[in-house]
């Protein structure tokens, strides 16, 4: 595992993205949460790949790259300028929910505002368009990107396939990434795929394939820094496949208990990520145990206060169904 | 003014679209260079807008509708062309779950002006997989705006209305159309709105309602009765999804006795549902029951001439139709 001075970021940037790994665990939990009293009815996290998800939004400049997102990217959302506030709108289906004011279920984040383009539930239908925003950036002369993210099941889409040849055509500035943790539900990825590395794939159509640890935050920050450096100089695509964790069950609708060993889910929440960061963290003299403690008290206090925002802010009105089907 | 055919007109409405508006972008397989699509729709765009505005796709369906949000998305207004109406099946999902969704999902925020072009129809001897009318599938898909014009001023007024629309609109061309009609039209700027059917003959005794080829079939139908003394209202549907109800109702109510001509399967085409919404709105002003002239409900017409002969309703089917609906 590389040090995290080797990522050539500042104490500050290191210190940031501590506290966005932590925000993104601590409001997944309070998102777990509400579910459990019956607040909200689903929750579908990404714990256990919070560490590659910062280290991966951290190498993007999020004012002019577009995200296009899958349902575990809460935490690369946050980074890309979403808030706790917005994320929570969003699982009590709030008419202020920028993902899409109640209209889809929770975890199908979205914003306008932060360039982070809506998405469908049927997997992996945001590759196409993804190549789409970045013939858009080609046609314009424009050098920004295109991220967008999928799990290693929801990769075998046609569509995945059909948008990944394209881009490499077109040597589009677009970024694919295979977030792989191991099972699509309960199906493991001996049922999944034959190839060793999902990032073989690429080498199919014309770029680059890069298998990367997602609990080694500096590997990651660096392999995205360098493909975002080649798609805005006009290097073209890369799939990059994300070794990550699941640590929780599919989704809130799941028990991951009936397909997977005790011992298997105890060994890999031994080795959460977050705890490797910390470590790392004190070890290379970022942060103090006290530190930390500090600043998790501050993030807690945050997600309470936009819990309790959240939830005052009005439904949609019932009539507002009919909002939007068309052009006005 | 200018003679034209249908395929002119639209090439014509196309490229003064591109003209007006750089973000006006048109793809598809074989669509760009000089081949100009495989029935010359797009002849001449690519030497005239260049190679990034009218550009070559892969031989991929589900990559043409999602390039299309994603250009969409990004403030373009895309053309993407299916080269048969056949082939637009492996883009549904890209169509529905993508396209027809994003306004609607994100209550707006988000918007996918989109127009997905695609020649239709029978009587070419296209065997089963290239004549199909893929239409009824699109219909029913409220965000969606389904079309098609019946002559060449509907069809570069309509293509113009469809490119300048913020919704998703599949543009239906009939390719016995193409070349097989010719009118003087307007070289100048002008639209014809893509949610209005048009009654195209005022008559008193019958009405007949239908669309495409079936329709140059009532309106000749309809001038060879008139010198029986059947006097028939003659209405073209044009917008498939959502349909002008108010102007069917009305032609339905005027004369008492509907026929509804198509060339899709008689079962669970558009034509079932102008039955039930003239049923709804218009029952008591009925003097006959509403009758269905259609194609069989096989899969599609053959490609031996018997077969197709047989599948597609003629001229004189439409004619003795009309003249058993006068009589009842
Ligand atoms: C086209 C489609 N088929 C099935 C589903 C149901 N589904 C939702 S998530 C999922 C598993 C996806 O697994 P993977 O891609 O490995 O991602 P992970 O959830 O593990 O991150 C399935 C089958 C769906 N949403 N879309």
């Amino acid at each position: 595992m590389k040090t995290l001075k080797k990522s050539g970021l500042s104490k500050e940037e290191i210190i940031q993205a501590y506290y966005e790994v932590k925000r993104g665990r601590r409001l997944d939990e309070r998102l777990w949460q509400l579910t459990r009293i019956g607040k909200t009815s689903f929750n579908i996290s990404g714990q256990g790949a919070e560490v590659a998800q910062v280290a991966m939004a951290m190498a993007f400049e999020h004012d002019k790259d577009i995200f296009l997102p899958y349902y575990r990217d809460m935490t690369a959302c946050l980074v890309w300028g979403m808030t706790s506030k917005d994320i929570i709108l969003g699982s009590f289906g709030k008419d202020a929910d920028p993902s899409s004011h109640g209209r889809q279920m929770p975890n199908h984040y979205g914003s306008k505002e932060h360039n982070i383009v809506s998405f469908a539930s049927t997997v992996s239908t945001q590759m196409p368009l993804a190549t789409g925003v970045a013939y858009a950036a080609q046609l314009e002369g424009k050098d920004y990107i295109a991220l967008t993210t999928t799990g290693e099941g929801s990769a075998n889409q046609g569509e995945v396939q059909e948008a990944m040849n394209f881009a490499g055509v077109k040597k589009l500035p677009v970024i694919f990434v295979v977030e792989n943790n191991n099972y699509a539900i309960s199906v493991p990825i001996e049922e999944q795929y034959a190839n060793e590395n999902m990032s073989d794939r690429a080498h199919g159509y014309g770029f680059e394939g890069i298998t990367v640890d997602g609990n080694d935050f500096t590997e990651v920050y660096l392999t995205f820094k360098k493909a975002v450096k080649d798609a805005r100089s006009g290097k073209g695509p890369k799939l990059i496949e994300l070794k990550v964790y699941r640590l929780t069950s599919h989704s809130a609708d799941d028990d991951q208990t009936i397909y997977r060993s005790k011992e298997d889910i105890e060994k890999m929440k031994e080795s959460d990520p977050i705890d490797v960061f910390e470590k790392q963290l004190i070890d290379e003299g970022y942060l103090t145990q006290a530190e930390m403690d500090k600043m998790d008290e501050e993030i807690r206090a945050e997600i309470d206060k936009a819990t309790d925002e959240a939830e005052a802010m009005p439904d949609p009105a019932p009539e507002s169904l009919l909002d939007e089907v068309y052009a006005k | 003014m200018a003679e034209m055919t249908y395929l002119e007109a639209i090439n014509l409405g196309i490229s003064e679209e591109m003209a007006r508006d750089e973000k006006v972008v048109i793809f598809g397989e074989d669509v760009g260079g000089d081949k100009g699509g495989v029935f010359g729709v797009t002849k001449g765009l690519a030497a005239k807008y260049g190679d990034n505005r009218c550009f070559n796709t892969p031989l991929t369906e589900g990559l043409i509708g999602g390039l299309a949000v994603g250009l969409g998305v990004m403030g373009y207004r895309a053309i993407g062309e299916f080269q048969f109406a056949d082939y637009i099946l492996p883009a549904t999902n890209q169509i529905l779950s993508e396209a027809r969704t994003m306004r609607y999902r994100t209550k707006g925020d988000w918007t996918a002006p989109i127009v997905y072009r695609t020649p239709y129809g029978g009587g070419v001897r296209g065997g089963l997989y290239h004549s199909q009318s893929t239409e009824k599938i699109f219909a029913g898909q409220p965000g969606l705006r389904v079309v098609t014009p019946s002559n060449p001023y509907d069809a570069k007024g309509m293509i113009k209305a469809a490119i300048r629309s913020d919704d998703p609109v599949i543009f239906y061309e009939h390719k016995r159309l193409y070349r097989l009609l010719k009118a003087e039209i307007p070289t100048d700027d002008y639209i014809v709105p893509i949610d209005k059917a048009n009654v195209v003959r005022e008559g008193s005794d019958i009405t007949v309602i239908s669309y495409g080829m079936m329709l140059q079939y009532a309106i000749s139908a309809a001038e060879k009765l008139a010198k029986e003394g059947i006097d028939a209202e003659v209405v073209d549907v044009r917008s498939l999804y959502p349909l002008d109800r108010e102007t069917l109702v009305n032609a339905a109510k005027k004369t008492g006795k509907v026929l509804l001509v198509t060339e899709d399967n008689k079962e669970g085409s558009i034509m079932s549902e102008i039955a039930a919404m003239i049923s709804e709105d218009a029952l008591f002003d009925l003097d006959a029951p509403i009758k269905r002239l259609a194609g069989p409900d096989a899969p599609s017409m053959g490609y031996a001439l018997t077969l197709e002969r047989e599948f597609l309703v003629n001229e004189d089917q439409v004619i003795e139709a009309m003249r058993e609906l006068a009589e009842y």
